[in-house]
């Protein structure tokens, strides 16, 4: 799946996500992995992504500047590969 | 984030381990010559099941995401799936490990039906012969029998541990086909110089010949093979083999020993490396955060003799444990440095001067003798 702006994303369910002082830990219960989050931005963005529509009003409302959207959109997409993010499900 | 500045990371401490060994009992059926905690004994200071469900509760609070249980045999603790289920309903998952002798069918089927459960057996040789040698009479079968239920209960991918010795160095692709066989994970472990592993490590660790052997099967086979922070003093060799490549202690690892005492790592029980006990105020959160010790390992630390050494960032020194306790300073090369650096200073360091073990449950010697087959 290739995240883009307009993704509607969410923590993967069966993650985990602990603060550390370089940014937090991530543990995925299903497949054991751990998984760094190396910036505290990231996490940040990676802990809103539920309480916004898609990924640019999430960016925005979590004060990350336009010129860093590419390096968002690229720390998502790898985290959507290591499952730590996925599509989220739209319920109700 | 690079691999490295990951490690540099690590180094400085987590807010909560990643690597938390827990041994529920010293209890143990069996008595292995190489048993790191020489457990055999309870002990009778063990921590009650409440005891051991606040640490639980402890551990959440931390966000503890997975812990290790050990001993002795965990399985012989009668709260022992009691305190299974309650870690995992905390969010806590579990690996633990056995020798296998309680695993009989009911036993798996009710394994099989957890969730966030990880099972390691311990085997250290392919055959009963190589295996009881050091594991003690019958625990081949034992290990066998208990795989053979898993398998029938459809645990799923269970681990096959194996503590890699002089004798089995050899037997490592026909680990490998067995776990292939059971639909296993492979996970091989250094020997380290600890509890009565103290006592059997000059008789029993590779040599260095076959230090070079584990590293060449690693490069090939390490991607599927589990090491844990086992084998990161073989990277001197050259390239970096996959695992963790840093001394974890304090920083990222520990553990919690059936009384309640935390260590830096489950290899170190000596009162140099406790932290303190979860029955002191603050419990285990204060120790973990808090401890003059913990703190400390946390600093930089001084590659000493190694400074000098090209291979140093690769290999770091290899393991404190296996110094500490073959009687080698904590800052200079491991006892198995793959450059020979610590051949020297290890052959003039009489046997039994070395750090004794802090604690020892072994059963009484006659018992010993007497499960041990000839000549192990
Ligand atoms: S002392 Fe050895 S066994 Fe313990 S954490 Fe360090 S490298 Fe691992
Ligand atoms: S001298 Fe030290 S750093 Fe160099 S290979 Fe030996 S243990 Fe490793």
């Amino acid at each position: 799946m290739t995240i883009a702006l307009a993704s509607v994303l969410e923590i993967h369910p069966q993650v985990a996500v602990r603060p550390e002082a370089f940014g937090a830990l991530a543990y995925h219960y299903g497949n054991r992995r751990l998984i760094f989050l190396k910036h505290p931005d990231v996490v940040t963005v990676v802990q809103a992504l539920h309480d916004h529509p898609d990924v640019q009003s999430t960016l925005s409302a979590c004060g990350v500047t336009q010129d860093r959207w590419p390096s968002f959109i690229a720390a998502l997409t790898s985290l959507e590969t290591s499952e730590v993010v996925r599509e989220r499900e739209i319920t109700g | 984030m690079s691999a490295k500045s990951l490690v540099e990371e690590m180094k400085r401490g987590l807010d909560a381990p990643i690597c938390l060994t827990w041994e529920l009992t010293y209890a143990c059926n069996l008595q292995c010559v190489h048993c790191l905690s020489s457990s055999g004994q309870r002990d009778e200071r063990e921590l009650s099941t409440d005891e051991a469900k606040k640490i639980l509760d402890d551990l959440r609070d931390l966000q503890v995401f997975y812990i290790n249980i050990g001993g002795g045999e965990p399985m012989v603790r009668r709260d022992f799936f009691e305190l299974l289920e309650y870690s995992v309903g905390n969010g806590i998952g579990v690996k633990f490990s056995t020798n296998g002798a309680f695993i009989d069918e009911e036993k798996a089927q009710r394994l099989a039906a957890m969730d966030y459960l990880d099972i390691q057996i311990s085997l250290d040789g392919v055959d009963a012969a190589t295996n009881d040698a050091v594991r003690g009479e019958g625990s081949h079968a034992m290990a066998i029998r208990a795989m053979d239920n898993l398998k029938a209960a459809n645990f799923g991918q269970f681990k096959i541990s194996v503590v890699v010795t002089r004798h089995n160095v050899s037997q490592l692709d026909e680990f490998k086909a067995l776990a292939d066989f059971y639909g296993a994970q492979l996970r091989i472990t250094r020997l380290r110089p600890a509890g009565r592993g103290a006592d059997t490590w000059h008789e029993l660790h590779p040599t260095n010949a076959q230090q070079r052997e584990i590293y060449d099967w690693l490069l090939k086979h390490g991607e599927n093979v589990l090491t844990g922070d086992s084998f990161f003093h073989l990277n001197a060799f050259g390239e970096a083999l996959p695992g963790l490549n840093m001394c974890g202690a304090g920083r990222v690892v520990c553990l919690i020993d059936p009384i309640g005492d935390v260590y830096a790592c489950p290899f170190v029980i000596h009162d140099e490396f406790k932290a303190g006990n979860v029955r002191d105020e603050g419990g285990f959160a204060k120790v973990w955060k808090q401890s003059d010790l913990f703190l400390s390992l946390r600093e930089p630390q001084s590659a000493g003799a190694c400074a000098s050494c090209g291979a140093f960032d690769a290999c770091q020194g290899g393991c404190m444990a296996a110094k500490f306790f073959t009687g080698l300073p904590l800052d200079g090369p491991d006892p198995e440095c793959v450059a020979g650096d610590a051949d020297e200073a290890l052959s003039v360091i009489a046997r039994g001067s070395s750090p004794k073990p802090g604690m020892d449950h072994s059963k009484p010697i006659t018992l010993t003798r007497k499960r041990l087959p000839v000549g192990a």
